[in-house]
């Protein structure tokens, strides 16, 4: 039996039933980016200033791609998650908060589409 | 009431920030929310940065010169800065989801830690650069400047 009144459902703003899984993947994509933010900072700084060519041996070698398409995909759906919390927490206004949300899952998508991009084309180079 | 034009629309509001002291686990929470917010723009300098390797020269070139720049050093520590913030204070939290560290005396000290360990982090990078032990992946033939 439903505890919302009438007007409430009529309005559709109850619970969207799906709390718990961002807060699932929220903690999943944290551990997830735990080892994988230590490789990306011993491979980022050990590539501090080098030139192109470097930059692409070092991520030509399947190992590092993958290693770093994980990282950017996970870190990507992370941020998605966590961005779309504050927006939650801050913009009261309905059709406002749900364009952001909207912008922040696009914004991932075309980043993350750049990103496997890029893998894909150094690989094949 | 006599000088508020409207007396009964002056509802009473929560306590926000701004009537808090600011004891550290706050501001460590804070923190936690703005640099994860930064980090965004991190995430797409991160995107730029493989798609200009992946691009050419040229626009790894422009990558080069703009992440050199004062401004883009700026952002660069800045990001590197509220990474190391964030992933230290992100361990923090993942042990208070398993219920670890949350008596008050335990979350201050950790909070101090994460705050310690953030800065450090950074120093050590800033380190690594300027006596040229970072780069170690590359031949130390690249572009200079």
């Amino acid at each position: 039996m439903s505890m919302e009144t009438p007007l409430r459902k009529v309005r559709g703003m109850g619970s969207a039933h799906t709390g718990a899984s961002h807060f699932i993947y929220q903690r999943v994509t944290a551990a997830a980016l735990v080892p994988l933010t230590l490789w990306f900072a011993v491979s980022v700084i050990g590539l501090v200033g080098v030139g192109e060519v470097d930059a692409m041996m070092f991520l030509s070698l399947p190992m590092h791609a993958i290693l770093m398409g994980l990282f950017v995909l996970t870190l990507l759906y992370h941020l998605a998650l966590g961005l779309q919390e504050v927006i939650i927490d801050y913009v009261p206004h309905q059709i406002f908060k749900f364009l952001l949300i909207f912008a922040v899952y696009g914004f991932a998508v075309i980043a993350a589409f750049f990103c496997l991009f890029a893998l894909a084309s150094i690989a094949i180079a | 009431m006599a000088d508020t034009p409207h007396p009964a629309r002056r509802r009473p509001l929560s306590p926000f920030l701004t009537v808090f002291r600011w004891p550290i686990t706050m501001a460590t929470s804070i923190a936690h929310r703005a640099t994860g917010v930064g980090l965004a723009g991190g995430a797409a300098v991160v995107v730029w940065w493989l798609f200009a390797v992946s691009h050419g020269p040229e626009t790894y070139h422009e990558f080069y010169l703009a992440a050199a720049s004062p401004v883009g050093q700026f952002f660069l520590y800045g990001f590197a800065w509220a990474l190391a913030y964030h992933f230290f204070n992100g361990i923090r939290h993942l042990a208070w989801d398993f219920g670890f560290g949350f008596a008050r005396k335990d979350a201050d000290i950790t909070g101090m830690i994460v705050i310690a360990l953030s800065l450090l982090t950074v120093a050590g990078i800033y380190a690594l650069i300027h006596f040229g032990i970072a780069g170690y992946f590359g031949v130390r033939q690249g572009i200079e400047g």
